[in-house]
């Protein structure tokens, strides 16, 4: 019944606004007779083609202005982050200045030569000179960007082994995380989703004869060691995941059947990113976000929502399924001895079997 | 309604003799005309009508995330219980928005409706060089519309797993409802829809090659005929592409093989596949994916280039260069497609090979810009409906295809990959603008397809909203995708990090909503405008192209006498020595008249 009466509402609104249209189309009539712009209509629009500009600018500035503190391009907590963001500025940049001043002579164009009877446009069909030069300056200019683009690649995609990485899998399942550290040997023992074995609680399919597997340790709270190179190897066991870890200007894809890698070097505790100023005023932010929407909730009978408090975060990042928008592992980085101590609480993997 | 003998044509030859009735003239026709207006009518108006619909449900979710909501409850049925919407209809919604808009609306509406229109009519052809192709190829997209749509309606929803179908997830009906029943049917609907894309192509491309009247070399054609030229010619080589990729996984799917699968776990029991890759897949995806982006945008590249020209009534700028980025934009984007995949698990060292050709697409893409813009310096500019939607895509054009330059970086994708910023860049350059192209084409070659004028200040009301709206919606969603929000999440509210990207939602939202509703205008422009519009003079624009100088009235082989011999380009505006500003490309050169050396 809700279903059919909202069908007529709709209906009733699409006439409605057809006939306000046809309103509109009716007093025109004698206004202009033919339906092919005259000069009238090309100085309004060329008006209105520079509002247009106006209105590009303003909502560019706003933007900047309201939501210029949201984008992750400033405190970074990776070794490679700062590099990373300072391409990304180097490029905001360099795409602003492009956008400003195209955008401008593209509407003003418009603007300047708007049509008048009796006047006769300049024939020019051609110019080789005009055509190299803006062929050559993008040349140059993403010449620039792709060179700096790619030792910035390189530097974050080379993983050293020698610097004797902690050697961290994530696996990724519908819908969850999981990470598997290689205990005191750091390396991790053989798995293949063949092996998992519910009823012996070996979920991720690690050999249990596999001697190096004996004290790896399988944990659903990622912890890792400031300063200390991380190598990640992911494996997903059904379908296609992205681990992203945002802060740490991080991101790999989970793949069944093969292992990808990825590698960073956190460079901030969790703690010390919680003081940070910036932080601390984003965090205010959303708070103040929730309090409000907790009034609400609250004046509906409902629980309010609990405050927020800065961690790092592992999100899934590639279509998963029905609960993707809910897949996620918090990360905390601390000092080594904090990671040891926390190490030394965990289960090995040969103690955790059933 | 059967057409009498005052329709039919006395030419000495090539004349279509037979009877037509109802259904040979408006169903089963084989005239390029009519079926130009029937991809009108299906791929842009009725499936843009669908695609959109579905784009402002998602909006609404969005910006309202589980609230309940009456047309959630009518439109979604026992998907949206009590009117919340449930996770896997919006997951759904995502995938056949995306899959209608790229495929039904971009591809099939706009290169159907516009190339088979066009091209016989601009290069003097009395139709297509096969009509009976031609027909095969609009029934069998007819069906494949008509299959995805139908996909609605099966027990466990449609596909669901993103319009790129990625397996493992399309591939285990145990992964998600979507990808039992209704990923069949999206399989199915996709392999029609390419048989029918390829139909075409073929034909556009040997209409193209042998149909050309007489001193119609490549070189005086018109760029719109260009540039649909190429994009079947893009076409013809990606397509069958994603068709293997299709047969590959429905081989995976229903008859057991490893194509793309391998070691999967899932529901508490090891599946037996062994062996395959699914980042196979998306190599073999992205190999018509990318293009694709190219097939979609050439034709309303090439459509604004026609339409700058003639209502700055200039020649167009730099015609050579022009037909050369329009070549090297199609060899390039046969070999970009990699950096959709930098983070997929692939070599790393491929990686910057395929930032290095994305950076290089760039270069025919800007110089094609700021050709448009020269184009309008000096000139004297008509500022009608189809204009301004030309230079709203060039507008649109830049500010998507700049931000292009972060993602085609693959250090800088890492962190924006698969965010509301990779959104926002790909709806505004290819979406956004590509819709501006239809719109353009809509306005403009009204006359010649109906006979009559579309009302000019709903054109204007239609434009300015529309391009407010565009940039209200997309614009800031650079912002929520750099802050690290990524796409295709049904709610946010497990994650307070982005409770500071909510109240930017909602004006997204405010702006889809308005945006999607003044497309109203334009439907009623549109239908009313076919019967009461203001009759049509034979060449409103004063245009130089040849469909012009055809009868509007319908007839089977576009000129009722002979076919107009070409003697120049379609590029002779505002010449000097000529007292029009526009001088035909079938009237005869003077003498000592100079062809201009382009």
């Amino acid at each position: 019944m809700t279903a059919l009466l909202t069908i007529i509402i709709v209906l009733f609104v699409a006439v409605a606004l057809w006939q306000m249209v046809k309103i509109f189309d009716l007093a025109q009539v004698g206004s202009s007779n033919s339906q092919i712009a005259d000069d009238k209509d090309n100085r309004i629009n060329g008006y209105l083609m520079m509002a247009f500009l106006v209105f590009i600018y303003a909502i560019t500035i706003a933007s900047f202005y309201y939501l210029g503190d949201l984008p992750l391009v400033s405190n970074s907590a990776s070794e490679h982050g700062p590099g990373l963001d300072s391409l990304m500025i180097i490029s905001m940049v360099v795409i602003f200045i492009v956008q400003i001043v195209t955008q401008f002579i593209l509407h003003y164009f418009a603007f300047k030569y708007k049509g008048e009877k009796g006047r006769k446009a300049l024939f020019y069909a051609d110019n080789n000179t005009l055509e190299a030069i803006w062929t050559i300056i993008p040349v140059i200019v993403l010449a620039g960007l792709i060179i700096y683009g790619l030792f910035t690649w390189n530097d974050i995609m080379n993983i050293n082994e020698d610097d004797d990485p902690l050697v961290v899998e994530l696996y990724a399942q519908q819908f969850n995380w999981k990470a598997r550290y290689g205990g005191a040997d750091n390396v991790l023992g053989q798995a293949n989703v063949r092996l998992i074995d519910l009823d012996k609680a070996n979920i991720l399919g690690v050999a249990e004869d596999d001697p190096n597997a004996q004290d790896d340790v399988i944990v659903t709270e990622l912890h890792l060691p400031k300063g200390r190179p991380v190598l990640f190897k992911m494996r997903s066991q059904d379908v296609l995941h992205s681990a992203y870890m945002p802060h740490f200007r991080a991101q790999m894809n989970c793949v069944p059947g093969m292992v990808t890698q990825f590698g960073f070097t956190p460079s901030v505790t969790t703690e010390e990113m919680r003081q940070n100023p910036d932080i601390q005023d984003k965090v205010q932010n959303i708070n103040n976000i929730r309090v409000e929407k907790s009034k609400e909730l609250v004046a509906n009978g409902e629980e309010a929502l609990e405050l927020y408090e800065f961690d790092y975060l592992l999100l899934c990042n590639k279509i998963c399924g029905k609960s993707h928008y809910n897949m996620q592992m918090k990360i905390i980085v601390e000092t080594q001895e904090e990671y040891d101590a926390w190490m030394k609480e965990q289960k090995t993997f040969a103690n955790s079997l059933n | 309604m059967s057409a009498t003998a005052e329709t039919h044509v006395h030419d000495d030859h090539d004349v279509h003799h037979h009877k037509e009735t109802f259904v040979t003239k408006y169903i089963f026709s084989q005239d390029h005309k009519m079926i130009a207006k029937q991809y009108l009518i299906t791929g842009v108006i009725i499936m843009g009508i669908i695609g959109i619909f579905m784009s402002l449900m998602i909006r609404m979710q969005i910006a309202w995330p589980e609230k309940s909501n009456v047309i959630f409850e009518t439109f979604l049925g026992k998907w949206a219980p009590e009117g919340v919407m449930d996770a896997d209809i919006y997951l759904a919604l995502v995938t056949i928005h995306g899959t209608i808009m790229v495929f039904f609306v971009l591809t099939a509406g706009l290169s159907g409706t516009f190339s088979n229109l066009l091209i016989p009519l601009q290069i003097g052809a009395r139709d297509m060089a096969s009509g009976f192709l031609n027909m095969i190829s609009y029934w069998l997209f007819f069906v494949s519309c008509v299959i995805m749509i139908l996909s609605f309606f099966v027990e466990a929803g449609p596909a669901a797993a993103g319009w790129t179908i990625y397996p493992p997830l399309s591939a285990l009906p145990m992964a998600q409802g979507g990808s039992g029943m209704g990923m069949t049917l999206w399989l199915v609907s996709m392999a029609i829809f390419i048989a029918s894309s390829l139909l075409g192509s073929l034909n556009y491309i040997v209409t193209v090659i042998n149909l050309r009247t007489k001193g119609m070399s490549m070189t005086r054609l018109p760029l719109t005929i260009w540039a649909f030229f190429v994009t079947a010619i893009i076409g013809v080589i990606s397509f069958p592409v994603l068709l293997s990729a299709a047969l590959l996984l429905i081989m995976d799917r229903s008859f057991g093989t490893s194509f793309f699968l391998s070691d999967i776990f899932i529901q508490g029991e090891v599946l037996h596949y062994q062996g395959g890759s699914p980042v196979l897949f998306e190599h073999l995806f992205w190999f018509l994916g990318h293009p694709e982006v190219y097939i979609v945008l050439l034709p309303a590249l090439g459509i604004t280039s026609e339409i700058i020209a003639t209502n700055s009534r200039k020649p167009i700028f730099g015609y050579r260069a022009m037909v050369a980025s329009i070549l090297a934009i199609a060899f390039l984007s046969t070999i970009v497609w990699g950096h959709h995949m930098f983070i997929s698990g692939m070599n790393p060292f491929l990686g910057s090979v395929f930032t290095f050709t994305t950076l290089l697409i760039a270069i025919p893409s800007a110089v094609k810009a700021f050709n448009y813009i020269t184009t309008l310096w000096k000139g004297n500019l008509q500022m009608n409906p189809a204009m301004l939607f030309s230079i709203g895509l060039v507008s649109t054009f830049i500010t998507g295809g700049l931000t292009g330059i972060i993602l085609g970086d693959s250090a800088l994708d890492i962190n924006v990959h698969d965010t509301y910023f990779v959104v926002a860049h790909f709806h505004l350059v290819m979406g956004i603008s590509a819709l501006y192209g239809v719109f353009a084409g809509v306005y403009h070659w009204f006359p010649r397809m109906f006979g009559r004028m579309m009302n000019k200040n709903l054109g204007y009301l239609h434009f300015w909203v529309t391009a407010v709206c565009a940039y209200g919606v997309f614009f800031p969603m650079h912002f929520i995708g750099m802050a690290g929000l990524p796409r295709r999440y049904y709610t946010n509210s497990n994650f307070p990090l982005f409770d500071d990207t909510t109240n930017t939602q909602l004006v997204i939202t405010m702006f889809a909503l308005v945006g999607g509703l003044i497309q109203l205008v334009f439907l009623y422009n549109f239908f009313s405008s076919i019967f009461y519009g203001k009759k049509a003079p034979q060449n409103p624009w004063r245009s130089n192209t040849l469909e012009w100088t055809a009868p509007v009235k319908h007839m089977h082989g576009n000129w009722p006498g002979a076919i107009p011999h070409v003697y120049r380009w379609s590029y002779d505006y505002s010449k000097p020595g000529h007292d029009e500003d526009f001088v035909p490309q079938n009237i005869p050169m003077k003498e000592g008249e100079e062809e201009l050396q382009h």
